[in-house]
């Protein structure tokens, strides 16, 4: 452990597991909290208090989507009040001008707005709900009426990757400042979902190039944030930018987590913020000493010249892939483990099988990926 | 869709809405906080950014500096405050305050 740890840019506050929408590859985890175990707006208040005082510069109410709770626009004002920079990330699905117009009364700073694609049939069925995306244009059309500057995230993966350059053109046409082209990344929902959402090489290349072009002609106007996925990678992300170094996640029932995967590796006790200080999570316990700074690393991490660049890829990953969260993100090509990633970019070039939607009754009872019996389709 | 803001030394710029240029007391530097973005100026990047008011001219915030160091060729401060302030309108930091 580094003798001494930077205090946190940013708090993930995921106030709620509830949304309306269905998406296969949702980042919460697959046994979903019901609206009982969520922390109190009490609690909330004092946890942005103590992370206003801890140092952390914004706050991301997330979800789930944040505006299933009721309290979500005293808690932007509390954290505005704190000098919290307030960032919504939302699906649009609930409420509207009404709500967005309150909320940039209140202090909010941004709004991140997720659309499923370009198009509303495809957008519809890979949320899972009908009108959801005509709702999101009607959103984004209120962030802007606002005055509120907007972020479009769109989550690409191998059934919407082609429409990438409409994908930017609707962002230009809605107004948005910056567009989040993010590859699905494979945990939970999306582990699950694997075989459905892992794009092809040939489609990943395109995509690539598109982002490219479209970003020399909009430079200035629009920016793109583009995120590839690892599995087709060399090197790993640097997840989270490293383990507890920047950011902390706090979930519906008050888990604090260093990302929010991060709850499902096995014998790791993650505080909770209804027992301890925000400050006595980041620096004294376990749970966030334990992959921090370097010494962790075993090989061929630990002599690496990107250990500090990388900080050892992501740990969920090296645990739902090689069955250890200490050993070396499988997707870097020097891991010992990376044939596991290299079967799974094979598999890609199959047939996709049907989505396991994220729903309170859907989750799925094994941790493999649901479309592994779907190679011996024909086609 | 909106144009690129292009700066020049008769640009008169103010920070975007929704941008915070501040000093953070923990850190004990100056920041800007932008949407899900933090940038941490260099020394002569704050130096830059105190002088953005939405009235002075990029000119007007040249002749500052120059004065401040004078042993610094205008022409090279000139060229270093508009690659600066360009890049910061590139990411969306500033706005246009008046014509030009």
């Amino acid at each position: 452990m580094p003798a001494r740890v930077d205090p946190p840019l940013a708090l993930l506050a995921e106030l709620t597991h509830r949304c309306p929408l269905a998406c296969p590859y949702c980042s919460n985890p697959v046994n979903l909290e019901r609206a009982a175990g969520e922390l109190s707006e009490q609690d909330w208040r004092r946890v942005l208090a103590e992370a206003a005082a801890l140092g952390v510069l914004q706050v991301h109410f997330s979800g789930g989507e944040p505006m299933a709770r009721r309290d979500l626009l005293a808690l932007i004002g509390e954290a505005n009040g704190l000098g919290l920079y307030s960032n919504l990330i939302t699906s649009g699905a609930l409420g509207g001008a009404r709500e967005i117009e309150a909320f940039a009364k209140a202090g909010l700073k941004h709004v991140q707005l997720s659309f499923q694609d370009f198009s509303a049939d495809n957008g519809d069925r890979i949320a899972g709900l009908s009108g959801a995306h005509d709702r999101k244009t009607r959103f984004a059309e209120a962030v802007r009426a606002a005055g509120l500057p907007l972020t479009l995230n769109l989550v690409v993966h191998r059934q919407n990757l082609d429409g990438v350059p409409q994908m930017i053109e609707m962002a230009l046409k809605l107004g948005a400042r910056r567009v989040e082209i993010a590859h699905v990344q494979y945990y939970a929902w999306a582990f699950a979902n694997r075989a459905a959402l892992l794009p092809t090489r040939r489609q990943l290349d395109q995509a690539t190039e598109a982002v490219e072009a479209a970003r020399q002609r909009l430079k200035g106007v629009l920016t793109i944030d583009y995120v590839v996925p690892d599995y087709h990678g060399v090197r790993p992300k640097s997840c989270m930018s490293g383990w507890g170094r920047q950011f902390i996640n706090i979930m519906p029932s008050g888990i604090a987590v260093p990302c929010h995967a991060a709850e499902t590796l096995p014998g790791i006790a993650f505080p909770s913020v209804r027992t301890n200080s925000l400050s006595d999570i980041w620096h004294e316990s376990d749970a966030f000493n334990r992959f921090r700074g370097t010494d962790w690393m075993a090989e061929p991490c630990r002599s690496c010249d990107r250990r500090e660049i990388d900080w050892g890829g992501c740990r969920c990953q090296a645990f739902l892939l090689a069955g250890d969260a200490g050993r070396t993100d499988p997707v870097c090509t020097l891991s010992p483990d990376h044939s596991v990633v290299a079967a799974a970019v094979q598999e890609a070039e199959g047939l996709p099988p049907a989505f396991v939607y994220r729903r309170y009754s859907n989750a799925p009872t094994s941790t493999r990926p649901s479309g592994e019996p779907n190679r011996q389709r024909p086609g | 869709m909106m144009d690129r803001l292009v700066v020049s030394a008769e640009s008169v710029l103010n920070f975007a809405p929704h941008i915070v240029f501040r000093f953070d007391e923990v850190r004990k530097r100056w920041i800007i906080l932008a949407p899900e973005r933090l940038m941490l100026p260099d020394e002569q990047a704050v130096e830059i950014l105190q002088l953005v008011d939405g009235k002075t001219g990029v000119s007007g915030i040249v002749d500052s500096l120059a004065a401040r160091y004078s042993q610094a060729p205008r022409d090279l401060i000139a060229k270093d405050v508009t690659a600066m302030l360009q890049d910061l309108a590139d990411k969306g930091c500033l706005a246009g305050a008046g014509p030009g």
